[in-house]
């Protein structure tokens, strides 16, 4: 079961490449983050994902082998844009009314329970709602299709911090009720450790980091030692990105394959913070999945 | 005062995300801990998956995890449509082994202070050496 598969797609505008040569298989079930600088084609992908938009080159499946934008899809996912754009001069009831009558398998109670239980008002205007309510009702909203696979852009950027908790608690609650695949872009990494269990780094149209969170946590370490050393370690690590100062050099290394740790070497364990800045400060720097080994069987 | 009653749970989970403990292992400690100050009793229901989910907006995932680590030291078991309760009691060291250990440890911090070494240098050391056995631990046990 995938929630997304990639092979080799791309997106280009005019003459930039947006998206170049991206090959994914994301797992059904995970909360995947989508991370990376402006700019690096996160929204590009999303979009093509649901099918607001068409590759270029390669192809895009979602749920196993449903094209994006066509019914099938359209009936299983659920997107919420960036900035959840809603009417503001509908009230939140009509903005339901408006939905129902534009989708398929709406879920009316299920929708009213999830605002009810935030003590959103049905009558007033949605232009009238504070920020982390307007977010509030797009996602109750995308959540009462019963979607498989929802796709939310940077769904928490303007929330303020108690607005973001009660954001993304609600979303993680839908996890764990419905078990959907859930898709968010973010450019805020250090909360993505508490939500995320899937993470794809992009970088520069290109796909750099892809795979399970423990994973890639339990895949790197950070060694720590004197910087005239450095040489000698470089050469039998697989270093990721250095910082050196004048005495004392740092590492993130990938584990892949058992060596010893230097002698008068500290290593430590990463997070995932500072696994994703590594990788995007040493944009040659790939960590991808290897050949599955079903397909190397078959 | 504005107090968040949180259901019929014994403890309340917190996650510090500056401990650089990865969240799973959050909540295994601070169940290891509960156990070992009597907050949590064997029998006693651990928080429900949703409640947590809900309190601390993380990924149901990483609740399921920490339970089954539980489950795998022994410490608690799931039941079907109920939830995970609290099994086991957290293996207390002997006092005759504590002993043991102090008597070498007061002989250590003799042999420290004669060499001139002051309580941050002492403090630095332990936590180094502290800091070597750990990993080396983790390493060979992932």
């Amino acid at each position: 079961m995938t929630a997304l598969v990639a092979q080799r797609a791309g997106k280009r505008y005019g003459r930039t490449w947006a998206l170049r040569d991206c090959t994914l298989a994301i797992p059904s079930g995970r909360v995947v983050a989508l991370v990376g600088p402006n700019g690096a084609g996160k929204s590009t992908l999303l979009n093509l994902a649901v099918g607001l938009t068409e590759p270029t080159a390669g192809c895009i499946r979602v749920l196993d082998d449903v094209r994006p934008g066509t019914q099938p899809a359209l009936d299983r996912i659920a997107f919420v844009a960036q900035d959840t754009p809603l009417y503001a001069n509908l009230s939140v009831a009509d903005t339901l009314r408006l939905v129902a009558s534009l989708s398929r398998g709406w879920d009316e109670a299920n929708a009213r329970n999830r605002l009810s239980q935030l003590d959103i008002p049905l009558r007033r205007r949605v232009g009238k709602l504070s920020g982390g309510q307007h977010a509030q009702v797009a996602l109750a909203v995308a959540l009462a299709r019963h979607p498989e696979l929802l796709i939310l852009d940077e769904p928490v950027a303007r929330l303020d911090p108690l607005a973001r908790h009660d954001f993304m608690a609600a979303l993680m609650t839908a996890v764990a009720d419905e078990g959907l695949s859930v898709l968010l872009s973010s450019h805020v990494v250090a909360e993505l450790e508490k939500v995320c269990d899937y993470l794809v780094v992009l970088s520069r149209g290109q796909v750099q980091v892809a795979g399970d969170v423990d994973e890639l946590l339990a895949g790197h370490r950070v060694l720590t030692g004197p910087s005239s050393e450095l040489d000698a370690v470089v050469q039998q690590h697989d270093v990721v990105h250095a910082q050196t100062a004048e005495r004392q050099a740092r590492l993130l290394v990938r584990m892949t394959r058992p060596v010893p740790t230097p002698l008068g070497w500290r290593l430590d364990e990463t997070n995932l913070e500072e696994l994703v800045l590594s990788y995007l400060r040493a944009p040659q720097a790939s960590a991808l999945p290897g050949p599955s080994i079903e397909a190397v069987s078959a | 005062m504005e107090i968040d009653k949180q259901g019929g749970a014994a403890i309340v989970f917190r996650l510090d995300p500056a401990s650089g403990v990865p969240p799973y292992q959050q909540l295994v400690r601070q169940v290891e801990d509960a156990l070992r100050l009597g907050y949590l009793t064997p029998g006693d229901q651990l928080p429900k998956v949703k409640d947590v989910v809900a309190a601390l907006a993380i990924n149901p995932n990483t609740v399921l995890k920490a339970y089954r680590e539980l489950e795998h030291k022994g410490l608690a078991a799931g039941r079907p449509g109920q939830g995970t309760f609290v099994e086991g009691r957290l293996d207390v060291v002997p006092l005759r082994d504590l002993h043991a250990l102090r008597r070498k440890l007061v002989k250590w911090l003799a042999d420290a202070d004669a060499a001139g070494l002051d309580d941050e240098s002492i403090s630095a050391l332990i936590s180094s050496a502290r800091h070597e056995t750990q990993s080396s631990k983790r390493l060979s046990a992932s």
